[in-house]
């Protein structure tokens, strides 16, 4: 495959609905930022100039296309044919870079020069910094102070980028706590400072905006297998814990009706309320941070608190269009724990030579779940488990 | 409308004076069964309509301070319900002043926003601001709101363009609350209210009132002649979290009168 895969463009939907869930449910303060947000990344994503900056800086940059790996000794011990998407081999080590460069790129267009990012894993953040350094942009990321602890290669990693990295809340606090200092810093700072949010989640037109800089994703993985495999995927699997990469490889596999998605959520220590993030799975509709979705919350609308062993996945909603997808039955979600994704980690290890994130590992370990003698997984390897190694290792050692 | 029918109006006359004094107070801070007590010890210090917040896990407009006490009445076991039957109390031992419940969007739409209406006018709550509402998704609470006799109140920042603040104060049934600037509440001079709120009155005769940042008399001052109240949050709740939370909210609020 030569060059980038190409991005899926489509209208933003109207009033940010996806079906019932979707909207913008944010103080007046940042409402005028976001309605200027969308009309510029309408006009941007429909400017050729803009668009090959971006695919050049994909190209040339980031290192797409990322390669499709057929995984041989994993599919023999599946039973039916496994191909990876490679995320993990983009610079910086996740999918998370198509996002931030498109987001810069966006904000550059748009005047605004510092940027604040959220974080949980690290790998957002290290994506915007990385990009804001290649751009000469000023950035601020929030984190929790948890995540700092079990991801600090990433919060060093950010901070000899030339970012500056703000811990948030109490000793647990995770993204959803860094979710909302950032959008706060941006409220006060709206009029020179953009919001890169890192999931297909927030208000519109942010779910909009970030699947359709992670559908290079999807666009690339889908002409990939029909290069190599010589035919669509029959399942298409990834993580989802805000659903940036599972929305990205999903979005080209949409109009295949024959070919099946499945979303992958943190079941965590157990579906006791506190203990997972499986916000699909055992959530209600609600609104969090912006939009209106399935999110763990309690009977009186206040949002309970999540575990996970992946920093990525330790969040209490969920991107509306899957929600969506899950309503209209178009996409199944299932949750898998923390054991069942470390089992799936060191056999991926072991296997194929690839160490994937945490992440990545939950979608890993649901492809090993499916009946043998089907057709072809697709599975989204999201990013690299480099940052994981100190959980791994700690809690094999405990 | 009626002074009868349009209690924040009649509490928040359009005067060239100063602005009226509306204290926030957060249900449940310090204590959940504390409520009542601070309602009627903020409408003894002077206050004018009282800005009742209710907690929830996830507030994006408020700053630390209000950060902190959401979160210590939610570990204290505060709900809507038992701020609401707070409110009632208060009603019971003569609250006369008019109370807007403040709160977000989710705890409204968990309760239901006809339920949530319907319960409030009949604790004796007056109006409803939900800060992450923006205008174009008003619709159902609105017709929620006036089938139970509850003003909804508006909110605008100084980001918002003209077009904008003209449906703002359409939509108002109460007060328009007028956002001292870009940011949460708490710490900050108003540095940009006194522009808003020109902008503001020349498209609605609604009640304006001024919040974030306010903590001190000589601020109330200087609005005099801008806006017809002036909401103070963050130096309230610091007085509901210290010694004999009762006597300093109502001295605080008391001061900021003039009194």
């Amino acid at each position: 495959m030569n060059g980038p895969g190409r991005l899926i463009v489509t209208s933003p939907p109207s009033r940010g609905r996806y079906g019932e869930f979707g909207g913008s449910f944010v103080p007046e303060t940042v409402v005028p930022a976001l309605q200027e947000l969308e009309a510029a990344a309408v006009e941007a994503l429909g400017d050729p100039l803009f668009l090959a900056e971006f695919y050049g800086l994909e190209a040339g940059y980031a290192g797409r296309p990322t390669p499709l790996h057929h995984a041989r000794r994993l599919s023999e011990r599946v039973g039916r044919p496994v191909w990876l998407k490679r995320e993990d081999l983009l610079h910086t080590g996740a999918h998370k870079l198509n996002n931030a460069l498109g987001q810069l790129l966006l904000a550059k267009r748009m005047g605004k020069h510092r940027i604040v990012a959220e974080t949980g894993a690290g790998q957002h953040g290290l994506a915007t910094a990385t990009a804001c350094a290649l751009l000469g942009m000023e950035c601020v990321v929030y984190m929790g102070r948890e995540d700092m602890r079990r991801q600090a290669v990433n919060v060093a990693k950010m901070e000899l980028l030339g970012a500056r990295v703000e811990p948030v809340g109490d000793p647990a606090a995770t993204l959803k706590d860094a979710t909302s200092e950032a959008i706060r810093y941006w409220v006060t700072n709206v009029r020179d400072t953009h919001y890169v949010i890192g999931s297909v989640v927030g208000p519109h037109p942010y779910p909009w905006l970030v699947r359709t800089l992670q559908s290079v994703i999807g666009s690339e993985a889908r002409a990939q297998m029909l290069e190599l495999a010589g035919r669509l995927p029959e399942v298409v699997i990834a993580s989802v814990g805000g659903g940036s990469n599972a929305m990205g490889i999903f979005a080209a596999f949409l109009p295949d009706a024959e070919v099946q998605l499945l979303g992958v959520e943190a079941g965590g220590r157990g579906p006791q309320p506190g203990a997972h993030g499986a916000s699909l799975g055992l959530g209600t509709p609600g609104v969090l941070h912006g939009s209106r979705s399935y999110i763990l919350q309690d009977p009186d609308g206040q949002v309970l608190p999540t575990h996970s062993i992946s920093a990525g996945l330790d969040y209490p909603g969920v991107g509306p269009e899957h929600a969506n997808l899950k309503a209209t039955g178009r996409a199944s979600y299932v949750a898998l724990d923390d054991r069942q994704a470390l089992e799936a980690f060191h056999l991926l290890t072991r296997l194929e030579g690839i160490i994937p994130a945490l992440e990545s590992s939950h979608a890993m370990a649901a492809a090993l779940r499916l009946p043998a003698d089907g057709g072809p997984i697709l599975v989204c390897l999201s990013g690299r488990g480099d940052k994981d190694l100190e959980t791994v290792l700690g809690r094999e050692s405990a | 409308m009626s002074p009868e029918g349009d209690p924040l109006r009649a509490a928040l006359p359009s005067s060239r004076g100063e602005p009226r004094v509306c204290p926030y107070l957060m249900a449940g801070f310090p204590e959940p069964e504390a409520t009542a007590d601070l309602l009627l010890a903020a409408e003894a210090g002077g206050g004018a309509v009282i800005e009742l917040g209710i907690p929830h896990s996830d507030p994006l407009a408020d700053g630390p301070t209000i950060q902190a006490a959401g979160r210590l009445a939610l570990s204290r076991g505060m709900t809507s319900r038992i701020a609401l039957a707070q409110v009632a109390q208060a009603r019971s031992r003569g609250l006369r002043v008019p109370v807007v419940c403040m709160t977000y969007l989710n705890p409204v739409a968990q309760f239901g926003l006809e339920e949530f209406c319907q319960a409030a006018a009949a604790a004796g709550v007056d109006g409803v601001l939900v800060p992450d509402l923006p205008l174009e998704e008003m619709d159902g609470l609105g017709r929620a709101a006036s089938r139970a006799g509850l003003a909804l109140c508006t909110m605008v920042a100084p980001t918002t363009p003209d077009e904008r603040l003209a449906l703002a104060a359409a939509r108002a049934s109460g007060f328009v609350y007028c956002v001292s600037r870009t940011g949460v509440t708490g710490a900050g001079e108003p540095t940009e209210g006194a522009g808003l709120l020109e902008r503001v009155r020349a498209l609605s005769d609604r009640p304006l009132v001024l919040g974030f940042g306010v903590r001190r008399r000589s601020q109330v001052v200087s609005l005099a002649g801008l806006a017809d109240g002036v909401a103070v949050g963050s130096r309230i709740v610091e007085a509901a979290g210290g010694e004999a939370p009762a006597a300093a909210v109502r001295d605080v609020v008391a001061e900021l009168c003039g009194r």
